[in-house]
């Protein structure tokens, strides 16, 4: 079993950063939910687990759209030589070379790559002032919400970034580079 | 606009913390992804801008636009944070300002949308 390693790299940034980003967010949005009534103080340990969570979140964010945007993003608009016709490693250009995929990348990567980068901005936000007001939240009802539409937002838009990452791997999949051999014999 | 924002109550309520440093922080974040969204559609809509917004070349435009909007976000996020980092301020007004900023953000950097503003 082998898989190539731009293929790696992509299912690092997906399968790992991303997907886990987006259940990340979820799990702050459903904790969020709960901040409405008055929570009981938190014991110390409690505290560290939530700003150990906070902190995984957002850093899961960055590593997701950093990966994307300067690892990922160059292998897949890579320009072809002239007379090329093989278009399987150059992605953008294959989606381009059909109408019935060019709205993969003329909506869907367009979209993707500049709303994956709201999530980790709103996300910082908002555990920044998870951490800072976590004992007096219900004194602020007012922060409380909108720290709350800052998270849906960062789960709306590492939603969108998640969906079209996956349809856009399933029609023009990010390959190339050397070989990584995970289990059973190499092939020859 | 900060100035309207600043209730009078400049001092530390006794115990309480002052929701001055979170206004700073969700304003700030709200005028980042606005930031973000104006310039990926500027970015598209003029060549000379995008090869300007081109600070890594294999990622292209997109570089300099993240780069510009973190910025941007983090530097205001700082100055409004030192700026209200004791006050009380309105924080209904400060949500509404970030909540309109955010949707601007997400808005713009919808493909049809940042099309229509371009007339393509």
């Amino acid at each position: 079993m082998e898989i190539t390693f731009r293929a790696f790299i992509t299912l690092i940034h997906g399968m790992f950063f991303g997907a886990f980003f987006l259940m990340a967010v979820y799990g702050v949005v459903i904790e969020l939910c709960k901040y409405a009534e008055r929570p009981p103080q938190p014991s110390a340990k409690t505290q560290s687990l939530e700003r150990l969570y906070l902190t995984f979140t957002v850093v899961l964010g960055w590593a997701a759209v950093l990966t994307g945007a300067y690892l990922i993003y160059p292998w897949y608009r890579a320009v072809p030589p002239a007379g090329v016709t093989d278009l399987a490693p150059f992605p953008r250009y294959l989606l381009k070379s059909s109408p019935t995929t060019s709205g993969w990348h003329d909506l869907g990567m367009e979209w993707k790559e500049h709303i994956a980068w709201i999530a980790p901005i709103a996300m910082t936000m908002v555990a920044w002032v998870l951490t800072k007001y976590r004992a007096v939240m219900h004194e602020h009802a007012q922060v409380r919400g909108s720290v709350l539409v800052f998270a849906l937002a960062a789960l709306v838009a590492a939603g969108v970034a998640g969906f079209f990452g996956a349809m856009l791997n399933k029609y023009a999949p990010v390959n190339g580079g050397s070989m990584i051999h995970l289990i059973g014999k190499a092939h020859e | 606009m900060n100035e309207k924002l600043e209730l009078k109550n400049d001092e530390k309520s006794g115990g309480h913390l002052p929701n001055g440093p979170a206004a700073a922080a969700i304003l700030a974040a709200g005028a980042g992804s606005a930031a973000l969204g104006i310039l990926a559609v500027a970015g598209d809509a003029s060549k000379s801008l995008a090869k300007l917004l081109t600070f890594y070349l294999p990622t292209g435009p997109l570089s300099g636009v993240t780069c510009i909007a973190i910025i941007f976000w983090l530097v205001l996020w700082f100055i409004l944070a030192k700026r209200w980092a004791n006050k009380t301020v309105g924080i209904v007004k400060v949500n509404v300002v970030a909540f309109v900023l955010l949707a601007l953000g997400i808005l713009l950097t919808f493909p049809p949308l940042a099309d229509f503003i371009q007339g393509k």
